[in-house]
């Protein structure tokens, strides 16, 4: 009995020394909480890519009633500012030229008689195909207000069978890119954090030699694996916090589904990214190659293959059949699932199970290779 | 007694390279026991072996009646070890790294302080100081309580005295003799020759073998060709010379003379002063010497090889 | 000594309030070798990097090779060879591929370098294993060898920094008889050690005590000044300073 509790005296005191460590050096403790805060007003702020004050031209070759309800209705949406009125399609092209414009839209001529009579028209969008992403958001965007507009205008659906309808955007109608970017940066914030401090924590010992007075003490190599979780658990589970704050209280992404369930997935994934990290230690024994290993072996990979920014579905399929080893990519369907969607968990338990089970290979993996002894 | 350290035919490879061939060595119980040699030796590979960190390819070592291999945590949990580099935290003060070592290995400072002490008061007006920023000295003094710490019966210290000045490693070998008056069993390497004087006994460790063990005078009795002090104003020159004697077995420089060992039976200092003269060579002194524990050294490192031969 | 290779007069270093190095004076004559010895944190390391042009004094005059460290600093840095534990070749690379890239450095030309390259390696034996990585020489051929090269370029001064830590007495003792054999060719060899028998074989040394130069002469003379038996004494006896601060 007493043995059992020695032990436990000589484990917390590992943990401890770890929370030392962290906030001793500025470093880590800038990289631990800096990095999570700085990427993510980064990206909420400066790379979105959403639509917003885009310069509008509009060439109304036919000036009816239709048309200019038309027109109305997208400049008061708030997106689009009206940017030129030229009278022919030809004058369109040189303006785009000047950057004066995002996007022109062409009412043919006897726009609302033909909608009138034979229930179908052509709207013309033309926009900058060099930005082919935001091209495609603004033209989907258009076309969903005009597509409303004369759904409404028309209530028995009759009249506006002839209006090409396309995709509505569920959930993020204005396509926020904050919505899709929160998701995908808590997976890589979390991946790349976690697994960078535990597998540097660890080879720094190695390189020290601080490791082998470890071995040879009273620690278990269990324990001493443990150790190094536990207190980056805790601290990747304020970050996880402070993400979700940010995430709804500056940029005002919602989370519609369970905040309890969203917490708990969380911390799924730190494990998940800790054991990662652990795994990558007990294949090194330098900082450097595991930095490398972290930074430059997981980067990419989280952020080109697991949706965060490219749809896994429109990948080819060796790729897609790569991303399924990427925990992010699991962790972001749940994130989005429950922030956006609102989901349960009934919805997600597979993807959970995932998670658990590439944890428990990891940390088996870590624990069967880490050696106690040097060779 | 039964030996604090038994070793028998303790062979060690990493990849093509023998680390050590063939070691038999037994350290007895309360001894001050120094392991000497230069870097790649094998000291570090055989503290290592005995601390249960690596496993031999061949042989048995028994540490405090235990198996290496077999019995691994019994030895862990009795031993304090204090690698070749100074493992300290280095972002961590003086004192909770003494805090932590002690955690670790299941104690406190105080339980053992009486232990310490001696060292520890040393450092104690720098606790707070982290330990990235003492001295060479003042880590060797931290390391050292750190494994002192858990009061093991045996401490295994690689190579505790590399890379810090004079005046630390006097008072380093100080304390070292203070522990064993404690009666805690001692193993020290070192690549300082001048330090096995202050070992009970020591072992000559080159390229993976043993050159010679026994007590710093039982070492020096082995080299019984004539020694000379020789001493002139060009030193160089005098070592080309003496070299160049038909009867010379070696020369080479110690200190402010030069230490020439003939391959006769007898040698007279008036013979060599006389040869050297007449290469004209100045302001010369000739005079027997008693051979040190280096002479000893470089003589069996002369006659006897590597592993494999 | 007036006409000496090295010479200080009061030079001097302050980091903030502390006196690294506080206003020491010596000259170094041409083909001496100089042991510079001194406690850990005397003020050593600090002494060589203002020397070596690599950090500009405080105060205090001093000259290298008959240049100003404080004015041409990079003159200087053409005119030594430096060789410490810490920085001397790349354990990755082959011997010849060391000397070449050295050689570069140094300013050398390509057929000089082809040249020196070839003497280098028949002279120290390393014939065999020329094509080898350096990482897999004994430790004892890869000091040499960086001692070579740090006066491939036939520096007139070579700053040597605990050259031979770690070998055994018949390496460090070869390779302390390649040093005598340059300053014999009028190198002069500036030289830091913990092995007090070491500093035996130099010509003159001085002891660094707290930033201030406590001793400078002959071992011989040094010994007779203080009443010692031996190096070992005389160190201990005057070193005995700051190591009770712990810096």
């Amino acid at each position: 009995m007493k043995k059992r509790f020695s032990l436990s005296r000589s484990f917390r005191g590992f943990v401890g020394k770890e929370f030392l460590h962290i906030f001793r050096d500025r470093r880590t403790a800038a990289i631990l909480f800096g990095m999570p805060v700085i990427q993510l007003l980064l990206f909420g702020y400066a790379i979105r890519n959403e639509i917003n004050e885009v310069k509008l031209a509009v060439c109304d070759l036919s000036h009816d009633s239709v048309s200019e309800a038309v027109t109305d209705e997208l400049l008061s949406s708030g997106t689009f500012v009206l940017a030129g009125e030229p009278d022919a399609p030809s004058a369109i092209a040189p303006l785009f030229e000047r950057g004066a414009l995002d996007e022109a839209i062409v009412f043919e001529p006897g726009f609302g008689d033909r909608l009138e009579k034979d229930g179908k028209a052509e709207l013309q969008i033309i926009t900058d195909g060099s930005d082919p992403n935001v091209s495609r958001i603004i033209t989907g965007y258009t076309a969903q207000v005009v597509g409303d507009y004369l759904g409404r205008r028309t209530p028995s659906g009759s009249g506006g069978r002839g209006v090409m309808v396309e995709p509505l955007m569920l959930f993020n109608p204005a396509l926020k890119s904050v919505y899709l970017f929160v998701p995908g940066l808590m997976a890589l914030i979390l991946m790349l954090v976690s697994s960078l401090m535990t597998s540097i924590s660890i080879t720094r010992e190695k390189e020290s030699g601080t490791m082998e007075v470890l071995l040879v003490s009273q620690l278990k190599p269990m324990q001493i694996i443990v150790g190094k979780v536990v207190p980056y658990f805790i601290l990747s589970f304020v970050n996880v916090v402070s993400i979700v704050l940010i995430a709804s209280l500056v940029f005002g992404v919602p989370c519609r589904g369970s905040h309890l369930l969203l917490l708990m997935e969380s911390l799924l994934f730190i494990m998940t990214a800790l054991s990662l990290g652990i795994f990558i230690s007990t294949m090194t024994g330098s900082q450097q190659v595991a930095m490398m290993i972290s930074l430059g072996g997981l980067l990419l990979p989280t952020v080109l293959l697991s949706g965060f920014i490219f749809p896994v579905e429109s990948m080819p399929l060796p790729l897609q059949l790569i991303s399924n080893i990427i925990p992010a990519r699991w962790y972001l369907v749940i994130v989005r699932a429950i922030m956006l969607k609102g989901a349960g968990f009934e919805y997600l338990w597979k993807e959970t199970l995932v998670l658990v089970v590439m944890t428990a290979v990891l940390l088996g993996a870590s624990v069967r290779k880490f050696r106690e002894r040097l060779d | 007694m039964r030996p604090a350290i038994r070793i028998a035919g303790v062979e060690k490879s990493f990849g093509d390279t023998r680390a050590l061939c063939s070691i038999d060595l037994s350290v007895a119980t309360g001894e001050l026991f120094g392991l000497i040699g230069a870097d790649g030796a094998g000291k570090t590979t055989l503290i290592r072996i005995l601390c249960t960190l690596l496993l031999p390819d061949r042989g048995k070592a028994e540490v405090l009646g235990y198996d290496s291999a077999a019995e691994y945590r019994s030895i862990r949990s009795r031993i304090g070890y204090m690698p070749g580099r100074f493992s300290l935290y280095e972002d961590l003060s003086v004192e909770e790294n003494l805090r932590f070592f002690a955690t670790v290995f299941n104690t406190s400072v105080e339980e053992n302080y009486e232990l310490i002490r001696d060292i520890y008061s040393q450092l104690e007006p720098f606790r707070t100081r982290r330990a990235g920023r003492l001295s060479g000295g003042m880590k060797q003094k931290l390391a050292l309580s750190c494994a002192l710490v858990h009061r093991p019966d045996l401490l295994l210290l690689d190579e505790p005295t590399t890379g810090v000045d004079a005046v630390s490693r006097k008072e380093f070998w100080e304390m070292l003799a203070r522990l064993k008056e404690q009666g805690i069993t001692i193993l020290v390497s070192t690549p300082y020759m001048d330090e096995a004087t202050r070992c009970d006994r020591v072992a000559f460790l080159q390229e993976g073998r043993l050159l010679a063990v026994d007590t710093p005078e039982g070492v020096t009795a082995l080299f019984r060709a004539p020694l000379l002090a020789v001493s002139a104003r060009e030193k160089h020159r005098l070592i080309t010379e003496l070299r160049a004697f038909p009867h010379a077995r070696s020369a080479y420089a110690f200190g402010s003379s030069v230490h020439y060992a003939d391959l006769r039976d007898e040698v007279s200092a008036a013979e060599i002063e006389a040869y050297l003269q007449s290469k004209g060579l100045r302001d010369l002194s000739v005079a027997p010497v008693k051979p040190g524990i280096e002479d000893t050294f470089m003589a069996l490192m002369q006659e006897k090889g590597g592993c494999d031969e | 000594m007036n006409e000496g290779v090295i010479r200080a007069e009061g030079l001097t270093k302050t980091f903030g309030e502390f006196r690294a190095v506080d206003a020491i004076s010596f000259c170094v004559a041409e083909g001496e070798v100089f042991g510079f010895l001194g406690a850990n944190g005397a003020g050593k390391t600090t002494a060589i990097k203002m020397l070596t042009g690599l950090l500009s004094p405080s105060g205090g005059k001093a000259s290298v090779a008959g240049f100003d460290v404080y004015r041409e600093a990079e003159k200087i840095k053409r005119n030594i060879g430096y060789m410490s534990q810490r920085f001397s070749l790349y354990d990755d690379l082959t011997p010849m591929e060391n000397i070449r890239f050295f050689g570069g450095i140094y300013g050398l030309g390509r057929r000089e370098i082809a040249e020196k390259g070839r003497f280098l390696i028949e002279s120290l034996g390393l014939g065999p294993v020329a094509g080898n990585r350096l990482g897999s020489l004994p430790l004892g051929w890869k000091q040499k060898l960086a001692f070579s090269v740090a006066v491939m370029h036939e520096p007139k001064i070579v700053f040597l920094d605990e050259p031979t830590g770690g070998v055994d007495p018949l390496t460090r003792r070869r390779f302390w008889e390649m040093i005598y054999e340059a300053a014999a060719r009028g190198l002069t060899v500036f030289v830091t050690t913990h092995y007090m028998d070491e500093a035996e074989y130099c010509d003159r040394i001085s002891i660094m005590v707290d930033g201030r130069i406590a001793a400078l002469g002959t071992p011989a003379a040094l010994q007779a000044e203080f009443g010692v038996g031996s190096m070992d004494e005389l160190f201990i006896r005057l070193a005995r300073p700051r190591a009770k601060e712990g810096i």
